[in-house]
C-alpha cells in the first residue's frame, strides 16, 4: 500500500500529537498546590475567644463533601415550606441561609469559597443574586 | 447439602424479613446523624391563613406617603431601576383609576378621582392564575396566602406575566447588577441582608415574607402612616376584617375569579366643591 504524500502527513500527525498531548507531559509529576481554604476571620476568631472552639453546623468533614446539599435543604425549607427554624451552634443563632447564616461567619468568600471552586472548576450561581459580603482577612 | 422446599421457603423468608428490616434500621441510623444539628424553632413569625391588605385612598394622598412606601420597598429588596418605562421592575407602583379598576370609570367622574394615583401591588390572589401557568413550579401560594416565587426555579419564562391580569410581575429584561450608560448602577444602594435577582428571571412583590416570618409587617404598611392596613382575611377578628365590615371596599378585576386579596376604601369623602344643580 502507497500513501500518498505519506512523508507529509505523517510528519503531520507527530506534530498534531505532540501539540495535542503537551498538556499532559508538561504537567507530568508536577502536583498542584491543594488549596488552603482561611478559617480565621474576625468572627470565628470571636467564636473562638469566647467558647475555645471552631464549630461549623457539621463537622469539618461532611461540610466538605456535603455543604451544597445542606444550602439546598436550607433553601427548600425555607422557600417553599417557610421553616425558618434558626441553627443554634455554640449558643449562638444563625439564619439557614446562605448570605445571612454562612457568611455571617465565613466572611472571607475569596480566601473561602472561591479557592475551592475555583480548585475544582466549578461554578456554583449562588453570587449572580446573593450577595456577597465585604472581604474581611484576619 | 439437601434441603427440601419447605426448608428453603423458611431460610428465604426469614433472611427477605432480616434484609428489610436492616435496611430500614440503617437508613434511620444515617438520617439521625445527618440531624445533629440543633435548631431553635422560629417563634417570631405573623401566622394567618390569607394575608390580605387594605388600602384608605382616603389616608394616603400626599404623594410624599407614597414615595416613601415605593421607596422603602424597592429599597430594602433591591428592586432595580432601569430608568425606562419599558423595562421597569415593579413590586409597588401607582395608576390611574382607570387603569386601576378598568370598566369602573365614567365620563362624569370627579377630575380628582380620574388623575389621582392609586397604589398597586401583588394581589396575592386566593385561585393565582401565575400559579397555575408556571412549568417549573417556581410560583406557588404558601400555606399563608402568599403568593410566593422561588428564584431557584424560575426558568424566565414569562407564562405567568401574560396570566396576571394585574401587571403585578416584571422581567429583567437587564442585568440588575448592571449600569446605566453614564455608569451610575441600576440598584443605588445594595441591601446586603436580601439577593438581588439575575437577568431573565421574573419578580413580584413579595408581601415581605422576610419580615412576616420575623414578626414585622411589610414595609409598605409600616411606611404608610395607617393608609396600608395587613392582616388575616380569614380571622374574623382582625383589624383589616373589622375595616372591610365597616366601610364599602372594592377590589381589582374581582369578575376574573382569580380572588384578589387587597381591598380599596376609594374614598372621595371630602367634595371639594359640590356644584350648583339648576
Amino acid at each position: 500500500m502507497k500513501i500518498y504524500d505519506g512523508g507529509k502527513i505523517l510528519v503531520g500527525l507527530i506534530i498534531f500529537i505532540a501539540l495535542f498531548a503537551s498538556p499532559f507531559y508538561l504537567n507530568m509529576g508536577k502536583a498542584v498546590a491543594k488549596p488552603e481554604l482561611k478559617f480565621d476571620t474576625p468572627e470565628i476568631q470571636q467564636m473562638e475567644k469566647e467558647t475555645g472552639k471552631k464549630q461549623c453546623v457539621e463537622p469539618k468533614e461532611f461540610m466538605r463533601a456535603e455543604h451544597m446539599q445542606i444550602l439546598n435543604n436550607w433553601r427548600d425549607e425555607v422557600i417553599r415550606s417557610g421553616n425558618r427554624d434558626e441553627i443554634v451552634i455554640l449558643g449562638h443563632k444563625y439564619d439557614k441561609s446562605l448570605q445571612n447564616g454562612c457568611m455571617k461567619c465565613h466572611s472571607n468568600k475569596k480566601d473561602f469559597c472561591d479557592k475551592c471552586h475555583n480548585y475544582m472548576a466549578v461554578q456554583p450561581y449562588c453570587w449572580r443574586c446573593h450577595i456577597a459580603p465585604k472581604e474581611k482577612q484576619s | 447439602m439437601s434441603m427440601n422446599r419447605r426448608e428453603f421457603l423458611k431460610i428465604a423468608g426469614v433472611s427477605t424479613i432480616a434484609g428489610l428490616g436492616g435496611t430500614a434500621v440503617f437508613s434511620h441510623l444515617g438520617k439521625n446523624s445527618l440531624e445533629a444539628v440543633q435548631t431553635s424553632p422560629n417563634t417570631d413569625a405573623l401566622t394567618g391563613k390569607q394575608w390580605g391588605m387594605v388600602i384608605d385612598m382616603d389616608k394616603l394622598k400626599s404623594e410624599e406617603t407614597i414615595k416613601k412606601v415605593t421607596e422603602a420597598c424597592h429599597r430594602i429588596h433591591n428592586v432595580p431601576d432601569f430608568g425606562n418605562p419599558k423595562d421597569e421592575v415593579k413590586w409597588i407602583w401607582t395608576e390611574t383609576f382607570e387603569h386601576s379598576f378598568p370598566g369602573q370609570e365614567h365620563k362624569y367622574m370627579s377630575e380628582d378621582m380620574m388623575h389621582k394615583p392609586f397604589l398597586l401591588l401583588c394581589n396575592h390572589c386566593t385561585d393565582p392564575a401565575c400559579v397555575r401557568v408556571c412549568p417549573t413550579k417556581a410560583t406557588f401560594k404558601r400555606k399563608d396566602g402568599i403568593v410566593m416565587q422561588d428564584m431557584h426555579r424560575c426558568i424566565g419564562c414569562r407564562f405567568c406575566m401574560a396570566a396576571c391580569p394585574f401587571g403585578a410581575r416584571s422581567f429583567n429584561y437587564r442585568d440588575p447588577r448592571g449600569k446605566d450608560a453614564n455608569g451610575n448602577p441600576f440598584i443605588k444602594e445594595e441591601n446586603k441582608e436580601y439577593p438581588t435577582r439575575m437577568i431573565g428571571v421574573v419578580e413580584k412583590c413579595t408581601f415581605c415574607v422576610e419580615r412576616i416570618e420575623k414578626g414585622l409587617k411589610p414595609a409598605c404598611v409600616e411606611e404608610s402612616n395607617g393608609a396600608l392596613v395587613f392582616g388575616d382575611i380569614d380571622d374574623p377578628a382582625s383589624e383589616i376584617r373589622r375595616i372591610l365590615n365597616s366601610q364599602y371596599t372594592i377590589r381589582r378585576k374581582p369578575e376574573l375569579g382569580t380572588g384578589p386579596n387587597i381591598y380599596y376604601i376609594i374614598g372621595g369623602n371630602d367634595y371639594a366643591v359640590v356644584p350648583e344643580i339648576r
